[in-house]
This record gives structure tokens, C-alpha cells and sequence, in this order.
């Protein structure tokens, strides 16, 4: 694969050869299966650290596969979801319970596996598998699949005695569209409007690897206005996110002002990506090769200069703010170690430690040329995270101005060949961490792509926080890690 | 510790009054395209190849037509289009009260015609939404979170959220109803009280595109529940979804008809 180092494995090495890799300190980033006419190959995607080729393991199972889950836990959710959407049979899994099929419902056939027919359900569904819990006054209380407010659809079960959580389950899949599915077939250069809306708050995100996937696959060069254009628009949804982001951390915290200012924000950065490009989430911008259309971004610097003024006013007296941070510290800790070994991506891992930044230690489009710092907390509760996280937005509005002063006049888009054959990956950091795509192409026509989202990683990691915690903090430790489901789900 | 209501105070209002003066807070914003058939070159279908959710239509013989209820204003129809038939706009307020107030050209008719109901006088002042996310991308949520920020500041309508379907006039459904969103979605509309209203907000909600077929989409709400008003838009922006609000409780007129934008 383009951007990868290859090595084919059986699956008889597979255990030995990942152990090796986790003792040098490397980290998986996701696995998936895909298929050659019937045949089963799987995929593991190791991050090497910076300045490093990504490794791609692949693996062609002649038996099943083991699972890698007690080694390296993160890789747990991505062999549940190879199990329920490709039917590979995962040997000797802890946790070997479906994941995006909710117990109780069952497809009559797995979807990405090759078939003649469309899979049809079958079934009711069934409450998740849960740890039997033996003890006293214990309670048990299911929110959701619909919760109150404007909220994304997604289940909780709590079970708690008082005020103190034993233990927590989030059943998401609720949204589950199966976009890996709807992509296989089109062209390349079709994908783009699917990518874009895998999750809306990640147009630019989703799109933006997407393109990089294929760009990757196909060897097609993007020209220098366009690479910077794009870290334009990736920096204006971090803007819009992480002001949202603020928003929900006030209202959790009972900061009615702060909420509505967050919000308001929030409005008026989407107001000036509307002007900018016709689209409150940017969408429509991003084509393989480069953008659809020219953008003006003169006026971009003064459009922002209000924003930046009261944007740092309005982080600086969130820092100042007693009633909010005594609601932060101390909150849903999560330590570096489970950070590092659940998959903790973005904001939540560099708030207990992990120095990781795609950005700067994979860089793509214009950022190879661009200076900016990465925030980094070592405490990995709700305050670290929203530390982090207020450095990054202060550093978006800055790299915006740095970046237009870069952009010179030129080609916008590379015309690219519709027939190619390629494996490309594409990676993005987006506001809420890591994301990639994997895109498989053959004669012009998508046969595999995969999608690791960055909250898909840090739902794995949540209920890690959540165990042990009290009610009370529930919502705001939510709202401090940022979470989208419509990503996680796909 | 900063005062925060005193700050509140000074940074003074910001809520708009539209739609009764100042700005909808929409501009540059891209809607749906506009088709004028009349320049259409002979039996050309480049638009029809280029679109990705089947929302233009036709055939050499009887032309193209437009379905606004599977559009997503992804604009390739208008780079693609050799001639001015297609053109961007900012038609964005494409709230109908009847599905097939969203279909130009007459070839396509939909099986089960849309049902089309007065809303009860005494909710036209007051009404309470409860939303359910069946399956959307989020971005649905992201705008209709937005309704409550101080820009548009929906409770200036007296139009409220509410958390539970027992309390709601409205189910505002996003997302294309996915099979495991399918139960809970009739159920919390079980739940509410008559007389009860539903909105399809978003393209999603109202036909399924893009996320229609395959194993894991959905069809939006037609055939599954009575619905009181279509808004397509992906998403719709908060402006347009204030005034599908507004046209089912009959406080502003619709502008679509025919699948035709008016003014």
C-alpha cells in the first residue's frame, strides 16, 4: 500500500510478529478485512512513531485468525466489527460479543464479505452483554437509545448503587449506515460526497483523508495552493468544533453565559465558512487532486480578527472561572497507560501524556511548511482535556493567518486519469484525533475502503473513565472528551 | 472570577429577529440548484449521469425533472450541466407541506402521496419539539443545536425542545431510519399525545438519500409514519429549518410548489 511498508505474514506468526512490534514500542492504529475474489486477507496498520513509515501487516488467514486483543487491547473493537461485517472468525477473543449487529439481530449474510444478494435482518434486538453484578442495591438504568436535548442517538447503561457507577456500557451502532459498503464500486472520484458526510462536524476531516487515500492509491500529486487551502479549511472545522466543544462543557458545568457565548462563537465561525465556500461545514470543496473551485481567502484575516479577539477572551475567563474548574479537575482520569493501550487519539491522549500529532509527525497537505505547537497535559482528567484542548483552538486561529500569508496564486486541482489500479492510506488529525482511510482501487472502481474515525478510538476508551466515577460527573466527563457517534457507527 | 452575566450584558444582544427584520445569518450559503428545462441542450442527461442520489430524472424523450426531497446540494450537477439549465442558488427555505410540493417535472409521482394536515390552532404560538436522531450524520444535530444559540435563539418563536415524546407536539425526525432506530422511532411516537405533528428534517429524514439502499439504510419517513412537513437540505441551515417551523404552524407561507421555488 502507498505511504505503507508491506510485510505479509500466515496467521501462524501473526501473535509472535505483533509482540515484537508492541516491545519496540510501536502502536497499532487499526485492522481490517477485506477480500480478493473470496479470499479473506487481513490488515493491521502499526504507526512506527514520527518521522517513521506507517507498517501494513497482511495477512492471509488458512485457519482463523488469533486475536491480537489481549496483547494490544485496542485492536479489540476492530476484530468485533471484522467478525460482524466480514465474518471472520477471530480465535481465543476476551471479549467475543458482537459490536455494530446489537445482540439479538443477525444479517443473513456479512456485508463486506462478497455475496450475491443484499444482507437482510433478521431478529430482535436483545439487551447488551453486560458483566453479571452480584452485590446489594445495586440499579440498574438504561439512557437512551433516545436521551433528552439535541443529542446523537446512542445507549447507556449505568449500574450504580447511590450516587457512585460501577460499572458502564455505551451501546452505540444505533446509526450504523454501512458507509465501508456504500463506497465499494464508484469511482474515486464519486466517494468524495459520501466521505463528506460520514460525520458532518468531520466534513472536512472525512473528505480530506478520503482524498489523500485515493490521491495515495493513485499517484496523483496535489499542487501547493491546494495542499494549503485544504489545512485553511481543516483549521476553520477545528475552530467550529472546539468552540461547540466549549459550549457543552459550559452548559454541563451550569454556565449558562459561557454556553451561549461558546455557541455563539461557534455560529459565527460557521457564518464565515458559509461566505468562504458556500457551506456552513465546508462540504463541496475537496476533489481528488486537489479542490473543486478556487477560494478567496483575502478577506479571510479580517473576517477572523473579531473571532480571534473574543475567542481568547472567552478562554481566558473559562481559565479563570472557579465554579467550571472545580468541576474539571480531577474528573474522569484516565492514565497514560490505559490511554495508550484502549487507543486514545487527539485531545484525550495528549491530555494524559501521549505526544502524538499527526500533523506534525506524519505531515500531509501544506503543513510540511508550516510552524505551530502541539499541547500537551500529563494529568488526563477533564481539566487536561480541556487544556489541551484550548491551546489547539489558539493555535488554530493562529496557523489560519499563517497559512494564508503562505498561499500564492497558482493551480488548484491536478486533472487525474478516471481508470487506475492503487492501495493508498490517507490520514488526517482532526479535532477529535486521529483518523485515516484506507482506499483500494481497481481499474477505476473502489473495491475496499476503510474508515478508523477518531471517536470510534476514544468510545473504546471512555467507559475506562466512567467506571467507578459518580453520576454527577457523568455529563461533564462526556462532554469533555468530545465524542461524535455518527463517526464511530459509520 | 469574571462575572459572567455582567460580560453577557455588555456583549449586548445578538439574537436576530428574523424572519420579521434583520439577517437570516445565510449569506454566501449554497442551497439547492435551480433547473429551468427550457435551456436544457436535446436529449442531453449529463446531469442525470452526474447526480449521486437519483434526485434528477428523466430520459431523452420527456427531459429532466428534479426531485428536491433526494437533493443534497453537492453542486455536481451544476458543474456538470453545458448550459444555464442548472444553476447554484440560495434556495435554501424548501419546507413543503405536501412530499410531492418537492418534485419538478411530472414523470415521477411517488406511490403514496403525501399527507397534508392543518396544525391545531392552539399550537400555533407555543409548540414543543422532540427531536430523535434516526440515523444522520450529525450535522443535522449540529444545526438544530444551533436554533438554541443566541444568534437565532428559538425561544423568541416561543418554540421549545422538550425531552420527552409525552410532552412534545412535533417529532422532528434526522437520519434516514435505520433499521435499529426503526422500533424506538415509533415508539416515541406512540408515545405522544394528540394532536401530534411530524417534520422530516434533512434529505435524509425525507427520502433515505444518500444513505437509502444497502444493508444498513433507510428509506426517511415516507411510509413509516403520517409526516406534516418535508424540509430537504443537507442539512437544512438553521434559518431554513425556523422557517419549516414557522410554515407548519401556518405563521409564514411555503415557498416551494410544484417543485418550483417562489418568493
Amino acid at each position: 500500500m502507498n505511504h505503507c511498508e508491506d510485510r505479509s505474514l500466515s496467521a501462524t506468526t501473526l501473535f509472535a510478529e505483533a509482540q515484537g512490534l508492541l516491545a519496540q514500542g510501536y502502536r497499532f492504529e487499526m485492522a481490517y478485512a477485506r477480500f480478493l475474489k473470496n479470499d479473506p486477507e487481513i490488515l493491521y496498520l502499526v504507526n512506527r512513531g514520527p518521522g517513521n513509515r506507517f507498517l501494513l501487516l497482511r495477512v492471509a488467514p488458512a485457519e482463523d485468525l488469533p486475536s491480537l486483543a489481549s496483547i494490544a487491547p485496542l485492536l479489540g473493537w476492530y476484530e468485533r466489527e471484522m467478525t460482524d461485517l466480514s465474518g471472520i472468525v477471530v480465535r481465543g477473543h476476551p471479549e467475543p460479543y458482537p459490536l455494530l449487529i446489537h445482540e439479538g439481530l443477525r444479517l443473513s449474510a456479512p456485508p463486506l464479505a462478497p455475496g450475491p444478494d443484499c444482507p437482510r435482518w433478521a431478529g430482535q434486538s436483545l439487551p447488551p452483554t453486560m458483566p453479571e453484578i452480584e452485590a446489594d442495591q445495586v440499579q440498574d438504568l438504561i439512557w437512551g437509545p433516545i436521551r433528552g436535548d439535541v443529542l446523537e442517538t446512542g445507549e447507556f447503561h449505568f449500574s450504580y448503587i447511590g450516587e457512585a457507577i460501577i460499572h458502564y456500557h455505551a451501546r452505540l451502532a444505533y446509526k450504523h449506515r454501512g458507509l465501508e459498503n456504500r463506497f465499494q464500486g464508484l469511482s474515486p472520484e464519486r466517494g468524495v460526497y459520501l466521505a463528506e458526510r460520514v460525520s458532518g462536524v468531520g466534513s472536512v476531516s472525512h473528505g480530506l483523508a478520503y482524498c489523500q487515500a485515493v490521491e495515495a492509491a493513485l499517484g496523483i500529486e496535489v499542487p501547493k495552493r491546494a495542499q494549503l487551502l485544504r489545512v485553511v479549511l481543516a483549521e476553520l472545522e477545528r475552530l467550529y468544533n472546539h468552540f461547540y466543544y466549549f459550549a457543552r462543557l459550559a452548559k454541563t458545568t451550569t454556565l449558562k453565559v459561557g454556553a451561549a457565548e461558546g455557541l455563539l462563537l461557534e455560529e459565527r465561525v460557521k457564518q464565515i465558512n458559509a461566505r468562504l465556500t458556500g457551506s456552513r461545514f465546508l462540504r463541496n470543496v475537496l476533489a481528488i487532486g486537489g479542490l473543486r473551485r478556487d477560494l478567496d481567502v483575502a478577506g479571510l484575516g479580517d473576517a477572523l480578527a473579531p473571532i480571534d479577539r473574543d475567542g481568547h477572551d472567552y478562554l481566558d475567563r473559562l481559565s479563570r472561572t472557579a465554579s467550571y474548574l472545580d468541576r474539571l479537575i480531577g474528573t474522569g482520569s484516565l492514565s497514560r497507560d490505559v490511554a495508550s493501550d484502549q487507543g486514545a487519539t487527539g485531545p484525550v491522549a495528549r491530555a494524559s501524556g501521549l505526544d502524538r500529532d499527526l500533523r506534525r509527525d506524519h505531515p500531509y497537505a501544506g503543513y510540511p511548511s508550516l510552524q505551530f505547537a502541539v499541547p500537551v497535559r500529563t494529568q488526563g482528567d477533564a481539566q487536561a482535556r480541556a487544556e489541551v484542548r484550548t491551546e489547539s483552538l489558539r493555535e488554530a486561529l493562529r496557523l489560519i493567518i499563517q497559512t494564508v500569508g503562505h498561499i500564492t496564486p497558482g493551480p488548484i486541482r491536478t486533472k487525474t486519469e478516471s481508470a487506475g489500479s492503487g492501495e493508498g492510506l490517507g490520514w488526517v488529525e482532526t479535532p477529535r484525533g486521529s483518523l485515516f482511510y484506507a482506499a483500494h482501487v481497481e481499474d477505476g472502481r473502489l473495491t475496499r475502503v476503510k474508515i478508523k474515525s477518531p471517536s470510534f478510538s476514544n468510545w473504546r476508551v471512555f467507559p475506562f473513565t466512567v467506571h467507578d466515577s459518580n453520576m454527577m460527573d457523568y455529563a461533564i466527563n462526556e462532554a469533555s472528551f468530545g465524542l461524535t457517534i455518527a463517526g464511530a457507527d459509520r | 472570577m469574571p462575572l459572567w452575566t455582567w460580560f453577557g450584558l455588555k456583549a449586548g444582544k445578538a439574537a436576530t429577529a428574523w424572519p420579521y427584520s434583520g439577517p437570516d445569518g445565510q449569506d454566501g450559503v449554497l442551497g439547492l440548484p435551480r433547473l429551468d428545462p427550457a435551456h436544457c441542450p436535446p436529449s442531453c442527461q449529463d446531469c442525470v449521469a452526474s447526480c449521486p442520489t437519483s434526485a434528477l430524472f428523466g430520459n431523452a424523450e420527456n427531459g429532466v425533472g428534479l426531485d428536491y426531497g433526494r437533493c443534497i446540494a453537492c453542486q455536481l450537477c451544476v458543474e456538470t450541466c453545458p448550459t444555464e439549465a442548472l444553476q447554484s442558488s440560495g434556495d435554501w427555505a424548501f419546507a413543503t407541506r405536501d412530499r410531492q410540493d418537492l418534485i419538478q417535472g411530472a414523470t415521477r409521482t411517488l406511490a403514496e402521496p403525501g399527507t397534508r394536515r392543518r396544525a391545531h390552532s392552539s399550537l400555533c404560538k407555543s409548540l414543543h419539539i422532540r427531536h430523535i436522531d434516526a440515523g444522520s450524520c450529525n450535522g443535522c444535530e449540529s444545526e438544530l443545536s444551533a436554533l438554541d444559540n443566541p444568534f437565532y435563539n428559538l425561544h423568541r418563536l416561543g418554540i421549545f425542545f422538550t425531552p420527552s415524546p409525552r410532552f412534545a407536539d412535533l417529532l422532528l425526525v434526522t437520519g434516514p431510519v435505520t433499521h435499529p432506530m426503526r422500533d424506538p422511532l415509533l415508539a416515541a411516537y406512540a408515545a405522544m399525545p394528540e394532536p401530534r405533528l411530524v417534520m422530516a428534517s434533512g434529505t435524509c429524514a425525507v427520502s433515505g438519500a444518500p444513505m437509502d439502499g444497502g444493508y444498513a439504510g433507510g428509506q426517511g419517513l415516507e411510509g413509516l409514519i403520517p409526516v406534516d412537513i418535508w424540509l430537504p437540505g443537507c442539512p437544512p441551515n438553521p434559518a431554513a429549518l425556523i422557517h419549516a417551523l414557522l410554515v407548519l404552524l401556518e405563521r409564514m407561507p411555503q415557498r416551494v410548489h410544484g417543485g418550483q421555488y417562489g418568493t
